[in-house]
């Protein structure tokens, strides 16, 4: 499934035109981007929670050349998957 | 940030009451979940990639006892983030 579809199916599941639940569903994630950007975790109850980890700087090498290279401290989101929605996922068959 | 802000955030823009609102937002959740446990992957562009991965069975221990004991075979869900996200993590006026 990818958003346009995800747009679709809560458009036809909540009853509101696809236009308006595009603009919920944009807004929903850029709302959760944004969070992230300032370092806020976030918290889906039922679904899982998102942080962001920092790392620091390294030296590595590019794996082409060998060459040394600076690889800058930088900044990841991560997902942890609620107890509930890890056990949907993983009681289907197959 | 939890459902309440998010809640909040299409409130301001839509004009649906909170209750209204709050019953969408859950509602999309379900419909992602619903999905996860029917199909392998949910692509949000600019976001990220919810991926469900199929995990053999094998063999682990138990790191309080020693025990030697065997890890079934499961369905676990990960995510990917988008390239967009982690390059707007990564933007200079985010960083602290």
């Amino acid at each position: 499934m990818n958003k346009a579809q995800l747009i679709t199916l809560v458009s036809e599941k909540t009853n509101v035109t696809q236009k308006v639940a595009k603009v919920i569903v944009d807004t929903l994630f850029d709302g959760m981007k944004e969070s992230l950007e300032k370092g806020d975790r976030i918290e889906i109850r039922g679904f899982g929670s998102f942080v962001v980890r920092s790392y620091g700087g390294y030296k590595g090498r590019n794996p082409k050349t060998g060459e040394i290279v600076d690889v800058p401290p930088k900044k990841l989101p991560f997902f942890k998957v609620g107890k509930e929605l890890k056990e949907m996922v993983n009681t289907v068959a197959g | 940030m939890t459902k309440v802000d998010i809640v909040e955030a299409i409130y301001e823009k839509v004009g649906f009451s909170k209750k209204e609102v709050a019953k969408i937002v859950e509602s999309i959740f379900d419909i992602m979940k619903e999905s996860l446990q029917k199909e392998d992957k949910i692509k949000i562009s600019g976001f990220g990639n919810f991926v469900i991965r199929n995990k053999r069975a094998r063999r682990g221990r138990n790191p309080q006892t020693g025990d030697d004991i065997e890890i079934s075979q499961r369905r676990i869900l990960t995510f990917k983030p988008s390239q967009v996200l982690k390059a707007a993590l990564n933007r200079k006026e985010a960083q602290p």
